[in-house]
Order: C-alpha cells, then sequence, then structure tokens
C-alpha cells in the first residue's frame, strides 16, 4: 500500500494552495488527488476576470489564476494525479482511489486534506413544479459547456437566482448572443456581489426581480417558458401576480452546497450551518489530522479567501505530521449569534492557539451602519463597526492571541445592530 | 448633476456619489481608495470595461481569452464579434496574442490558458 504523509484531495484552489504550504514547510511526501483532467478545478471555467486582488495584487481570470499556482506546483516538484476519483476514506485515513492508469487501489495517508469545493443545488432541491423537459440547467453547468466545450445551450434565457454565477452568466449568454430576459431572486437582495449586478446586468439592461420565483415550467419535451410571480415577507407567491417569459434555457443559480460526502464517509462531523466539516481555529476537523478548506468547508465568494485559508490549512497539516501533537487545552464553543449565520471555526483551543486566530462567516440580512461583536461571557473580545454587511460578502475577522487568554466560555459573533 | 454609482473595481462595491458637469466629475464621494476615484472619473465621462469571452480554437476547442486592457464599454459587442470572427492556432499559452487591435480600440486582445 501506498504511504503519504500528506494527501490532498481535490487538485482546484484549495487544494493547491494548501498542498504548496506544506511542501514549502518541507512536508515532501505529499500528493494531490484530483478527478478532472488538469488541475485548477472551477477556476478553469471562471473565464471571468476579478480573480487575485489580494493573493497577487492584481486582477486576473480564473484561468490564469489558477496557471500561477500550477506553475507553483511544476516548480515546487509537487506530485498529483489526475483523473483519480476518491471513492471513500475511513477514520484511519485509508483512502480508496480508482484511476485508469492505477485501476483501483487504497493509499494510507499520516494526514488529509480535505478540499473537495462545492456543487450546486440542482433543480431537484427546489420543489419547482412543471415537467422535466430538456433545457434546465445549472448555472454552473452552462458555464462549462459555454466556455469548456464551446457549446451554447440556448437563445432566449431566464435565470433563477441572482448568485454570482448566475450574474457571471447573465453576461456571459449575452456575449454570446443570447437574449437573457431576466434575473429572478426570491429574497429581496441579490446573493450576488454587487460589481457583478452592475456590469453583469446594469450593463446589458437585464433586469433583476428581487423577491421573485419561478412558479411553473412549461413544456414537456423542450422548455417553452416560465410563469414567474412575485412572492410575500414569508417567500410565498401572490396569487394574481404572475407573469409569462417565453424561453428555451432556464438557468438555475440557488446557492451552493459543500461536497461532503467523503468527509462522511470517514466519520467527520459536519456543521449543520454549514453543511461542511466542523472544525477548530486550525482547520482541522474532529478526525486528528484531517483538515478541511476552501468550498467543501464553508462557501466563499472569492478564491483569494480560498487561497489564504487552505494555506493555513497546509501549514498546520505540516506542524500535525512534524509534530503530531493534540492541543492539550480545552477548546471553547464559537456560535453564531444574532445576525450571523455560521462561524467558522466552531471551537477554538484558546489558550493554545495561535498568534492570529481568524473567525470567518456570514450575516444573516444586510446591516448599515452595524457593528461586528465577539463576546465570551461578559468579555468583550473584539469590536470591528461597518458601513454596511450583506449576506453575499464573507466576513473575516482576526482576533490577537492575547484576547483569547483565560476565556472559558462560548464565544458568541454576533452583529450590533444600529440605533433607529 | 448627481450620479450615484457602485465601484466594480474591487469585490467591496462601493457605493459613489458623483458630482457631474458638463459630463465631467467635479467630485467623488464614497469611495475607499483611489481606484474608486478613477472609476466614476471614467464611468460618467467615457466609460470602459475589461472584456472576457472564449475565442474558437483550431479543432473546436474554446480559447479563453481576454482584453488586455479595458476597453470603450460601447465597443463590447464589436469586440466580442471580431473575436469570434477568427480562428486560433494552437498551442497558445497565457499572455499569447492572439488579436492586435481588436475593433479599432487600439487594444490586443490575449489568451487566458495555456491550450494545446
Amino acid at each position: 500500500m501506498r504511504e503519504f504523509d500528506l494527501v490532498i484531495i481535490g487538485g482546484g484552489p484549495a487544494g493547491m494552495a494548501a498542498a504548496l504550504a506544506a511542501k514549502l514547510e518541507d512536508i515532501d511526501n505529499l500528493i494531490i488527488f484530483e478527478r478532472g483532467d488538469e488541475l485548477g478545478g472551477i477556476l478553469n471555467q471562471c473565464i471571468h476576470n476579478g480573480f487575485g486582488l489580494h493573493t497577487f495584487g492584481e486582477e486576473l481570470t480564473g484561468p490564469e489564476y489558477a496557471e500561477r499556482y500550477i506553475e507553483q506546483m511544476i516548480l515546487n516538484n509537487i506530485p498529483y494525479e489526475l483523473g483519480t476519483m476518491v471513492l471513500g476514506m475511513n477514520e484511519n485515513k485509508e483512502i480508496s482511489i480508482i484511476s485508469r492508469e492505477r485501476g483501483a487501489e487504497t493509499v494510507k495517508a499520516r494526514a488529509v486534506i480535505l478540499a473537495m469545493g462545492c456543487r450546486e443545488r440542482p433543480r431537484g432541491a427546489l420543489g419547482i413544479a412543471g415537467f422535466r423537459p430538456q433545457g434546465i440547467y445549472t448555472a454552473g453547468t452552462a458555464q462549462k459547456l459555454v466556455n469548456c466545450m464551446g457549446v451554447v445551450p440556448g437563445r432566449e434565457v431566464v435565470i433563477l437566482g441572482s448568485g454570482d454565477i448566475g450574474l457571471i452568466m447573465a453576461r456571459r449568454m449575452t456575449l454570446e448572443g443570447a437574449k437573457v430576459r431576466a434575473v429572478v431572486e426570491l429574497m429581496p437582495y441579490s446573493s450576488g456581489l454587487k460589481r457583478n449586478i452592475v456590469q453583469c446586468l446594469d450593463d446589458y439592461g437585464i433586469p433583476l426581480m428581487l423577491s421573485h420565483t419561478v412558479v411553473d415550467i412549461k413544456g414537456k419535451e423542450k422548455l417553452e417558458g416560465v410563469w414567474v410571480a412575485a412572492v410575500d415577507e414569508r417567500n410565498t407567491p401572490i396569487p394574481g401576480t404572475e407573469e409569462y417569459f417565453p424561453c428555451d434555457t432556464l438557468l438555475l443559480s440557488c446557492g451552493l452546497i459543500p461536497e461532503n460526502e467523503l468527509s462522511k464517509s470517514a466519520g467527520v462531523e459536519l456543521s449543520p450551518l454549514t453543511n461542511g466539516p466542523s472544525v477548530d481555529e486550525s482547520l482541522q476537523t474532529g478526525i486528528a489530522g484531517v483538515f478541511a478548506c476552501g468550498n467543501v468547508l464553508h462557501v466563499h465568494d472569492l478564491v483569494d479567501f480560498v487561497s489564504e485559508e487552505a494555506r493555513r490549512a497546509g501549514l498546520n497539516a505540516a506542524d500535525y505530521i512534524k509534530c503530531g501533537t493534540t492541543p492539550e487545552c480545552e477548546p471553547v464553543e464559537v456560535r453564531p449569534g444574532n445576525g450571523v449565520r455560521y462561524t467558522v471555526p466552531s471551537r477554538i483551543y484558546c489558550e493554545c492557539a495561535e498568534d492570529k486566530v481568524h473567525i470567518r462567516f456570514r450575516v444573516t440580512g444586510v446591516f448599515k451602519g452595524a457593528a461586528i461583536v465577539v463576546k465570551s461571557g461578559g468579555r468583550e473580545l473584539f469590536r470591528k463597526r461597518g458601513r454596511i454587511f450583506v449576506p453575499s460578502e464573507m466576513q473575516d475577522i482576526i482576533i490577537t492571541r492575547d484576547k483569547l487568554g483565560g476565556v472559558d466560555s462560548p464565544i458568541e459573533v454576533s452583529v450590533e445592530e444600529a440605533l433607529k | 448633476m448627481t450620479r450615484e454609482l457602485t465601484c466594480i473595481g474591487c469585490p467591496m462595491g462601493c457605493e459613489l456619489t458623483v458630482e457631474v458637469e458638463n459630463g465631467e466629475a467635479v467630485s467623488v464621494s464614497g469611495n475607499t481608495c483611489k481606484v474608486g476615484e478613477n472609476y466614476a472619473k471614467t464611468e460618467v465621462s467615457a466609460p470602459v470595461r475589461t472584456v472576457t469571452t472564449t475565442a474558437h480554437g483550431e479543432g473546436g476547442i474554446p480559447v479563453p481569452v481576454k482584453t488586455a486592457q479595458n476597453i470603450p464599454k460601447d465597443k463590447i459587442f464589436e469586440v466580442v464579434k471580431e473575436i469570434k470572427s477568427i480562428r486560433v492556432k494552437l498551442p497558445v499559452s497565457v499572455g499569447t496574442v492572439i488579436l492586435t487591435d481588436a475593433a479599432g480600440t487600439g487594444v490586443d486582445i490575449v489568451a487566458t490558458k495555456n491550450v494545446e
């Protein structure tokens, strides 16, 4: 059985950044398993620009951002195996893989970094009435068809959900000659970045219908059109507001779900709030030596934050391999308070933590002039005021080690709303 | 005249307020950095964008490309049309110029991926 110090599952931005960090810490016996035919993961189909401002100080397209890391993989002799699907893993870090070159195989790892990314919420999970005609795709599937395979899936398009991929695809389909009739969003706000509403919708006169949803699909073999209705504050369609949009394509951009089948098979505890593994401040899961980073942990909006997080996972995995230590202090629970949907990590070893502890989270709604407050018991550990906090932007705060000394009651992250 | 804009310079998306006189910005507020000020000034006078799309590579393989610099916003469709009219000889690597002076903008189109 092949044995590795470190196995990284997934060769996208998270896997590559984690591998690079570990390799630079002299972890030489490592490998990346990637199921696709090339490294880079989802970046390869994200041909738009806007990546890398934090990491490289310039604006790159997805493939360019990936290429920077692929160059580092080659430069640093980091081994990777493509076309290699990881089928399962157990709590002893024995990993079953399969590939054309090697067939089925079981390998053993001292440490594992989970970097499998996420997948899109499909139609089946949305509960839209109507038949199952041809012409309904997730936005990411359409993105792959157009950008990687050179196939434009339709001519008249409605997009349900205003996640970033949906907004990007509204522009992309328009540039490929399609007519995008509307982007329909259930919530009263977009779940995509503001800049994408400006440069992907406003620039092309594509309407964004907030507080609306698709209530029916017309067409049996081939999609003919969709019925769109306004919803009330409980997200229930309002009778009489239905409007018919003829279209041959419906794209779904209704959220991303961390892809954790493997984590589950190994018995890694998942957080019901993120659908990703529950981790401590070193990004270690409930199984010693198994770390998680990137979109498999929680869905990010910026790849730059994925790379940074993955770098930390790589460093901590290297530490684990060299020292094998488990913290000697007791972890303190981190939980979301008012206005906060989830936090990563969900526990912190306060007495043994590094100098800087990142807490990443998303807010539950739009908050103007509010403050982010972190408290433990009656003690305030952190406070930051911001002009506006929105659900589409992941928040990243850093608490320094000196603030965490002696903290033993649960840490709560909350939004303190501005006085009306 | 006052115009409200959302900066597209980075993912923060600052809400900008621009005082415009004779098609030129006289003051910009709401920005966090210089990028926002520059964006507001060009956006009210002559808006520009970076355009990304795919070109047709040999054998039907799509080649991701971008404009090497920003181009005028009203030239986007012309530039894309010209990109679609050519057949790109492979292999290309990141930065390979596949088209010069696209649609008379003076801006080159470059590959953004190594394609063999």
